[in-house]
């Protein structure tokens, strides 16, 4: 019983259109994320989750009417990331339909970020996304897992076990651990840094970064994982995310 | 037979958006508003909510959503609760150690759930009451849940316990699993009033089934 792992296909917005390429037959128009949201909600996905990589602000406008056209007609929850900075930012994403919301490099700088969210609209609604990478125990930091920023180059210094731990004391209802050294990789999840943040927090646990074949989100769930998100996998169609449930229900983990 | 009419309370919590969406798929006339007369002549009220049990109580009463509730209910004119919207409907609720009064229509309390990961946030399957009305065709589906706090009793007798129809019907789930397993009430069937703690606007297929069934007995 209890409830199922969960499967997240994950599309970056920007400007309105997905990027990063996406390799579908039959779709109309291959670049919207509407269209793409709604295909991935009829095969089964659990959520979606898009990543807003809008630069510049004028463009913020779309991603608002792009969730709020998601939200009309895919009826699974919708979390919405990137560019997150203040509690005003999280209410005008959940008024355009969205779910939850991820919170990122803001949190780093302003931790108490996610204590204001978390009071005027709920741990639930709050999910902390934590870039981290490896780099050697006791130097960078105690655990050997740093907390990055600009899709991995950057180091803060901060410890990741650390941050993702104090993240979900401070409110966050959700941590989606990336591994910065395994996305793009295609080689598997970083199972080590999921095991050592699962020890850490009680809240759900989503892994990201490194999926590239069925094996690997069954490994991910192994390590204490309540959901698993990939992106390239599903949009190159390496795997369908009927193929990755397969798998898991045949390796005795629960989906839906 | 005409479209039924349903109002959505909007009374600041809750993605009413997606509430408001749902049900128009399933055929519903819907109106999003907090307007008292709307909400009381409708024929079916949906209360969502999000977020924490004492807040949303507040903005509730802040549209009167009390009194609404009460009146239809007194006229035997449905409600559907959902998430918050449903533990509201208990007599209290504790969060963070503070008691707060809930709508009181069912005795319980609504508290913290028991279980290794909190919140209990995904699909899980439930214990559909036997005859319900809302879980039709959708007794073996999953449903979306996303909180943290529970009704892990329901302390007024149900169909099943007394053996008297007209006891209200208790859906039951279970968050965690193994030694971390706890039971809560996941959807209520009580005459007029109706509610889910899971939400059925999230919930894909079975959940439109689900706001479907209850549409469809308006």
């Amino acid at each position: 019983m209890g409830v199922a792992v969960r499967v997240i296909p994950c599309l970056d917005v920007d400007a309105g259109r997905v990027v990063k390429g996406v390799n579908f037959e039959n779709l109309r128009d291959a670049g919207d994320p509407v269209e793409l949201g709604a295909v991935y909600g009829a095969a089964g996905a659990d959520e979606l989750t898009f990543l807003d990589v809008t630069a510049s602000s004028s463009d913020r406008e779309t991603t608002f009417d792009v969730v709020r056209r998601t939200a009309e007609q895919v009826f699974v929850p919708l979390t919405v990331g990137g560019g997150v900075r203040s509690p005003e930012d999280v209410d005008r994403l959940l008024r355009a339909g969205a779910d939850k919301v991820g919170v990122n490099t803001a949190a780093i700088a302003r931790p108490e970020l996610i204590s204001d969210i978390a009071r005027r609209f709920g741990n639930q609604v709050l999910v902390l996304s934590v870039d981290a990478r490896r780099c050697r125990p006791g130097t960078v930091t105690h655990s050997g897992y740093e907390v990055t920023t600009h899709g991995g180059r950057t180091g803060t210094g901060i410890d990741a076990i650390e941050w993702a731990r104090r993240g979900a004391e401070l409110g966050a209802g959700e941590i989606l651990l990336n591994s910065m050294d395994a996305d793009g990789t295609t080689d598997g999840f970083d199972l080590e840094m999921l095991s050592r943040v699962r020890e850490e927090v009680r809240v759900p646990l989503i892994a990201s970064g490194g999926a590239g074949t069925v094996d690997h989100f069954v490994q991910a769930a192994r390590a204490g994982a309540d959901a698993v998100l990939a992106a390239s996998v599903f949009h190159f169609r390496t795997l369908t995310i009927g193929e990755v449930k397969d798998a898991m229900r045949a390796a005795g983990i629960e989906v839906r | 037979m005409s479209t039924p009419t349903v109002t959505v309370l909007d009374y600041g919590f809750g993605n009413v958006r997606s509430a408001v969406r749902a049900l128009e798929h399933v055929g519903a006339d819907v109106t999003l508003t907090a307007d008292r007369a709307a909400a009381e002549s409708a024929d079916g009220l949906v209360v969502p909510g999000v977020g924490a049990f004492a807040a949303v109580m507040e903005g509730l009463r802040a549209v009167r959503g009390d009194q609404i509730v009460g009146r239809r209910l007194a006229g035997g004119r449905p409600v559907l609760g959902i998430c918050v919207g449903m533990q509201v409907m208990f007599e209290r609720g504790v969060e963070h150690g503070v008691e707060s009064e809930g709508l009181d229509q069912w005795p319980g309390t609504v508290e913290l759930l028991q279980t290794p990961v909190v919140p209990n946030m995904g699909w899980a399957h439930v214990e559909a009451a036997s005859g319900s009305t809302l879980f039709a065709g959708v007794e073996d589906e999953r449903f979306y849940f996303v909180h943290s706090y529970g009704a892990r009793e329901f302390p007024l007798g149900t169909t099943e316990d007394t053996g008297r129809l007209t006891a209200p019907r208790v859906t039951w789930s279970t968050a965690g699993t193994g030694e971390g397993e706890d039971r809560f009430v996941a959807a209520v069937e009580n005459g007029p009033l109706s509610a889910t703690q899971f939400h059925p606007e999230k919930s894909g297929e079975a959940g439109l089934a689900l706001l479907r069934n209850w549409v469809l007995s308006l």
